[in-house]
């Protein structure tokens, strides 16, 4: 099968973030080509959330570059992070709604102060925002305190998506969510890559939003890519750490604190 | 030796705070003068700020007027200085009670919940998501409560003065028979601009003050539930030991003029 290479959307050349002495990303290389969707998987404290974190510059990297479309976004001023930030769009792992504000304040957050745009319109395309996550008109008024947690996520899922951005980052989108609403949502991020042409960053430990959502998979294990590939190939990696996680296994080379492994 | 070195650890812990209190400081004086400014979100902090801490405030200053006619009536009855009574109350309210009660009071009201709010933002990745909506949170967050905090404490000091003589006025008139007119003249006759003018000058430092004390420690709150409630009281303690220690400077300057 030939498929014509998309170009390069995102990438991180040798990326290393530290804390003091403690080292959680340790030079890693990423790349995730145009309207690709990559998931990178990891255990608990495996240093997922700094990664996407550092990606967008919501920290700033011990060393190493991340490149968008081929320019080094890693040392912007202000100005130009605010500017490229029209570009992203993010959904944090609790959604992150702000509590002050309504549902279509929430959504149009980016719109009214940035692009300052009337009210009456701003309402108007959180409503279609609205109604692209499965939600109806009736939410607009409410405050994040009113809704369940699944409709929190779907806002906020609507408020990422309400600037028509380029690439979409996710942190741990399905964590906490049932089932069905769990499917909900990663029906939407396939969505969003499949009928807006998004490129989409996740970072998960969940192996079924996995199979839903993923071109490209990566792991994350103490602080390097320990396997990436296909979707497809998830299931005969032949590589032993990724092969321990996805089957759960408590004995390997992931070693578990205070599990000791039986013989 | 141990004690040396937790002498030293305590005074240089003490400094960096210092340090970083003083850079917060900075970069939001900075983010004050630039745009954009948040006009929605600074009238609503002062609604929020001024307007609901009329009540608490008040309720200080009444009964500190009230209370300071008794004490100062039993201590000047006993050489004749009854007939003083008006002006020392009017000037220990405007240039001192006045501005540290309200001071002390919105510090417990306002600082508390600034703290809160923030540190409640930032657990939840509020902060962060304001980053990526591409809003300064500093300019947002930080920058109304401030401009808020420090022109409407010196309002909120203004009526704590008049509610504060009020309360006193009742009563020296309704238990101490003092004749109405005359309190009344009394009040005004040694009173000088720079007495309330002083007091004023302080609300605003002490508004400021509680605003970035909020902020500092929300905005410095580390992970979890328990760190909100630990920045809730850095908060309360800054702020009123700041109000002090400034009160005490502010006084000194004003004393020398």
């Amino acid at each position: 099968m030939t498929t014509t290479r998309k170009k390069i959307k995102l990438e991180t050349k040798n990326l290393s973030k530290s804390f003091g002495s403690k080292v959680v990303l340790h030079g890693l290389d990423l790349k995730v080509r145009e309207n690709e969707s990559l998931v990178v998987l990891g255990g608990s404290g495996s240093g997922k959330s700094v990664l996407i974190k550092t990606i967008v510059g919501l920290l700033k990297p011990s060393s190493g570059k991340v490149l968008l479309d081929g320019d080094n976004i890693t040392d912007l001023d202000n100005k130009s992070r605010n500017n490229l930030m029209s570009r992203f769009g993010f959904l944090f792992q609790g959604g992150a709604l702000f509590d002050s504000l309504t549902v279509w304040e929430n959504i149009a957050f980016y719109l009214i102060h940035n692009k300052y745009i009337e009210e009456a319109e701003a309402r108007k395309i959180a409503e279609e925002k609205l109604s692209i996550v499965g939600l109806g008109k009736g939410v607009l008024d409410l405050f994040p305190s009113e809704l369940s947690g699944g409709m929190k996520k779907r806002v906020a899922l609507a408020r990422a998506i309400a600037n028509d951005p380029e690439v979409i980052f996710f942190d741990e989108p399905t964590t906490g969510l049932d089932p069905i609403m769990k499917n909900v949502i990663s029906d939407l991020i396939a969505k969003f890559r499949n009928e807006f042409g998004a490129t989409t960053v996740t970072i998960t430990h969940d192996i079924d939003t996995v199979k839903t959502i993923a071109t490209k998979v990566a792991l994350l294990h103490k602080g390097k890519i320990a396997w990436t590939g296909k979707s497809k190939d998830i299931y005969d990696s032949g590589n032993k750490i990724f092969d321990q996680f996805i089957h759960g296994r408590v004995s390997g080379p992931i070693k578990v604190e205070g599990v000791h492994e039986k013989d | 030796m141990e004690f040396i070195r937790k002498v030293g650890g305590v005074t240089l812990g003490f400094f960096q705070d210092v340090g970083k209190v003083s850079n917060f400081s900075f970069i939001a004086i900075k983010a004050m003068i630039s745009s954009p400014i948040y006009f929605s979100e600074i009238v609503q902090n002062f609604i929020r700020i001024g307007f609901f801490s009329i009540p608490v405030v008040g309720m200080t200053a009444i009964f500190t007027g009230a209370v300071l006619v008794l004490q100062t009536y039993t201590g000047f009855s006993r050489f004749a200085g009854e007939s003083t009574i008006p002006t020392v109350v009017v000037i220990s309210i405007t240039r001192e009670l006045g501005p540290v009660l309200a001071g002390l009071m919105v510090a417990g009201r306002v600082g508390s919940s600034i703290a809160a709010e923030i540190a409640t933002m930032k657990v939840s990745e509020q902060l962060d998501a304001l980053r990526t909506l591409a809003v300064n949170p500093f300019r947002y967050l930080v920058v109304p409560r401030l401009i808020a905090c420090t022109l409407t404490l010196p309002l909120l000091v203004l009526i704590a003065d008049i509610i504060g003589i009020f309360g006193g006025y009742v009563v020296a008139t309704g238990k101490l028979n003092f004749n109405k007119a005359l309190y009344l003249s009394n009040t005004v006759a040694y009173l000088q601009a720079e007495d309330v003018i002083s007091g004023l000058v302080k609300a605003a430092i002490f508004g400021f003050i509680i605003a970035i004390s909020g902020c500092y420690s929300g905005y410095n709150a580390d992970q979890g539930a328990e760190s909100v409630g630990t920045a809730t009281i850095n908060a309360v303690v800054m702020s009123s030991v700041l109000i002090l220690f400034f009160n005490y400077i502010t006084t000194q300057i004003f004393f020398a003029t």
